[in-house]
């Protein structure tokens, strides 16, 4: 860390920052395909990752329409149903949220949010956006291919996983396998752009704890992805091993199908501790971001500096480290030593400390606000609510004696729905309704967003409130079929059918959304600059959309942190990180 | 500033505005692709790390069948040294501008490094006829595994030393042949103490005890 001489009273000489050398586009091919600009690369994370999780939404219905109105649809057979339920986990988890929120809002906002031209490495950058897209291929590819996409769940246990009678077992695991390496890959080239813009490309003034928290969320992620993906392509290679080559890493001696198996002596249990080491990292993967954006929406459309700034860093930091060490309380019932169980729940309920802390904030954040009710802020409130209340049923499946009776319901998919699935995507749609003025220049149309909104949440929640029922109930997750079930009452059934219409009408609303982003691109207010009054660097670029290069002539110098709402005295209710103090107007008859 | 000063500042605080605004900027493009390297081999590093673990780990069951020795793998090993200490100079020899020295340095780095793969792929073929070859054995597939994935890993370094050989030859920039030297050099040095872990811990014969103490388990 460099700081040069401190002279008081001297104005901070703007851009005596070293010049990157830029790499420039000749052909419309340079600029928008084969791009090194990390904005360009974010649209194309973010078109392909919102493409391959509509395949994702559609596979949901299909599994829906099966659960809730059995034996009426010929086409959904039950090994369709587990490849429905398999390829929908898998492609929202890694596919959609992962990319979407580390490729796709990392690359446009890290760069203009530290004030730096690009990201470090563009032409890594932009292999690895090539690298993804392969990645995606092969996966899309597997719906195509001879036994269809695996149907072994998104968690790929073996020894079920490869061997023949589950859906897939042969060309749909291979390709899926094949997929998450070459995922894993391009990531790590991406990852270690993030992290080395984050650390090396800030521009002056910009120190660690000014920079706002959508920066820390993201930064955070990416080194619990570095971290923790090697665990997935560790247990990806060697379970291809076991399907190609024969060998017995996971796979131990069984009786398949009436013969004896090749395998003798694998550890299937290995497996589950190594995909879970990645497993539950990757469950903050896709919160912290979304963690560090929802506290910068709540910021900007509250006019008030979040709560309890440096808090809310450690709390990243601390969930960060803690994340890897809860790892196995996703394998309660896999068998594996019981003690392990009791150390694995403390942890989990010491995870919750510094997730309780930002939640508290937040709703700090909130109180005595001046808050407006945008479209951004309703999806950060919505996220609140979404994410206190998976976080509430994750005490309960945390602690073992709960979790034991609980494993294989629907409360499970209920829980991790609510907590990784609506209150991610609450803060995904915030995110966009926030940053589309800048990324386009236009207004999303307020209307239509206040209807996608409220479809959206009161629709989420007529999924999963009654899902925490049936799981009560006892109705076990991941079955085609419940049948003529004694424990499970008719109502359960009704129950069912009434989820499923609600999850068919809020896949239905998101139309509302795709045709606003159509809509406002060609037609919508023109929003100029910084249309919500924002602090940050990204809304003060002289062009909106900002050009390659993101600055113009000169670097911003940054002058405060990130959350100047509503400052005392001054004139405007937000003062730009890059306005200095002697530039800052002051509301008259005051000092 | 250490890093755990940084997140104690308090930056809504007028002082601490006063001490921020002295923060320099971004800095040089040598800078990040050295934290580049470094936080790519910790990646690296929890590749290794879960791999040995997953052995140690697999070694702790009753049934487990150790693979048989591999002389070979001592020989490779030296190489795999040689080709280090070779780096070494060579990063020694830039950094006082001796070119020729240099030039050695890395070519002989090269010549070790592929003596060494060429090693690896005979031990492979050593194991795969001997009488004990058993593929379901899971020391057996974890040798393949372990020994792919870092040799796999000295390839990828292979090609940074191409392309770093490959600018060497006529006229050229000391300072940016340094920088590739240098990052090589620290790459090297890395697959070499990977490499002597595993060979130390998983290869050399029973070590389940040390590398299960080593792990906490026992």
């Amino acid at each position: 860390m460099e700081y040069v001489a401190h002279d008081e009273s001297a104005f901070v000489a703007p851009a005596e920052v070293e010049e990157v050398e830029l790499y420039h586009p000749k052909t419309f091919i340079g600029k928008y395909i084969w791009s090194q600009d990390a904005k360009v690369i974010a649209i194309q994370y973010a078109i392909t990752a919102i493409g391959i999780g509509l395949v994702a939404l559609v596979l949901s219905w299909l599994m829906r329409l099966q659960l809730g109105f059995p034996d009426r649809f010929s086409f959904i057979d039950p090994s369709n149903y587990l490849q429905f339920v398999t390829m929908h986990g898998m492609i929202m988890v890694i596919y959609l949220l992962t990319a979407l929120f580390l490729g796709g809002f990392g690359n446009y906002l890290i760069p203009l949010m530290v004030g730096a031209r690009d990201m470090v490495f563009p032409y890594v950058n932009m292999v690895s956006y090539w690298v993804y897209l392969f990645a995606v291929l092969l996966l899309t590819a597997s719906f195509f291919v001879p036994g269809g996409p695996t149907g072994s769940g998104w968690t790929l246990y073996p020894p079920q996983a490869i061997l023949q009678g589950t859906p897939g077992a042969t060309w749909g695991i291979i390709l899926m396998l094949v997929s998450l390496a070459f995922f894993i890959v391009g990531f790590t080239m991406g990852g270690l752009n993030y992290v080395v813009t984050v650390l090396q490309a800030r521009t002056r003034g910009m120190t660690l704890m000014r920079m706002p928290l959508t920066v820390w969320g993201i930064f955070m992620a990416t080194v619990l992805a570095l971290l923790a993906f090697p665990a997935l392509l560790v247990s990806a290679i060697m379970m291809l091993f076991d399907l190609l080559l024969g060998t017995s890493f996971f796979m131990p001696a069984l009786v398949s199908m009436g013969q004896q198996s090749e395998h003798a002596g694998g550890n299937p249990l290995l497996f589950q501790h190594l995909f879970w080491f990645f497993g539950h990292p990757e469950v903050y993967i896709v919160a912290l971001p979304a963690f560090g954006i929802v506290s910068d929406l709540l910021s900007v459309h509250a006019r008030k500096n979040i709560f309890g700034y440096r808090m809310m860093v450690w709390a990243i930091v601390a969930i960060g480290a803690l994340s890897f060490l809860v790892w196995a309380h996703h394998m309660y019932v896999s068998g594996m030593n019981p003690y392990f169980g009791f150390f694995f729940a403390t942890t989990t309920l010491i995870i919750a400390v510094p997730t309780a802390i930002k939640v508290y904030n937040w709703v700090l954040t909130l109180w005595h606000g001046n808050i407006r009710l945008t479209v951004p802020m309703l999806f950060a409130i919505g996220f609140i609510f979404a994410f206190i209340h998976g976080g509430l049923t994750g005490l309960f499946l945390g602690n073992v004696t709960v979790s034991v009776p609980l494993s294989d319901t629907m409360f499970v998919v209920a829980h991790f729905h609510m907590v990784m699935a609506v209150a991610p995507i609450m803060v995904v749609f915030g995110a966009i309704y926030h940053w589309y003025p800048k990324i386009t220049g236009r207004m999303l149309d307020d209307t239509l967003g206040k209807v996608h909104f409220w479809a959206t949440f009161l629709g989420t929640y007529a999924i999963y409130l009654p899902m925490h029922y049936l799981g009560f109930l006892g109705v076990p997750r991941r079955y085609y079929a419940i049948g003529g079930t004694d424990f499970i009452p008719e109502s359960a059934h009704s129950l069912n059918a009434g989820i499923t219409i609600a999850a068919l009408i809020v896949g239905a609303f998101q139309l509302v959304f795709l045709y606003n982003l159509a809509w406002s691109y060609f037609k919508g207010k023109p929003s100029g600059g910084n249309p919500w009054g924002a602090t940050t660097l990204e809304w003060q670029t002289p062009d909106t959309p900002p050009k390659h290069g993101n600055f113009g002539a000169t670097l911003p110098v940054v002058y405060r942190w990130a959350y100047d709402y509503s400052v005392p005295g001054a004139a405007e209710d937000f003062i730009p990180q890059n306005v200095p103090p002697r530039e800052v107007a002051r509301s008259s008859g005051k000092t | 500033m250490s890093l755990f000063d940084q997140l104690l500042a308090k930056p809504w605080a007028t002082e601490q505005g006063k001490i921020d605004d002295l923060y320099a900027g971004s800095a040089s493009h040598g800078h990040a692709q050295r934290l580049a390297l470094r936080v790519f081999l910790a990646v690296v590093a929890v590749l290794f790390m879960l791999l040995l673990i997953a052995y140690g780990g697999r070694m702790a069951y009753e049934d487990w069948r150790p693979a048989p020795q591999v002389r070979l793998l001592w020989a490779n090993t030296l190489v795999l040294i040689l080709s280090s200490v070779a780096l070494q100079w060579a990063q020694y020899s830039v950094r006082r501008g001796q070119r020729d020295a240099m030039r050695v340095g890395l070519l002989a780095a090269g010549a070790f490094t592929v003596v060494f793969l060429f090693g690896q792929v005979l031990a492979w073929r050593q194991l795969g006829t001997m009488v004990y070859f058993e593929v379901t054995n899971p020391a057996i597939a974890f040798f393949y595994l372990i020994t792919g994935v870092h040799g796999l890993h000295l390839l990828g370094g292979l090609v940074a030393w191409g392309r770093t050989v490959a600018r060497v030859w006529g006229d050229f920039d000391v300072a940016t042949i340094r920088q590739s030297v240098e990052l090589c050099t620290v790459y090297w040095h890395f697959l070499l103490l990977v490499w002597l872990v595993l060979f130390g811990l998983l290869f050399t014969g029973n070590n389940l005890d040390l590398l299960l103490k080593l792990c906490g388990i026992r």
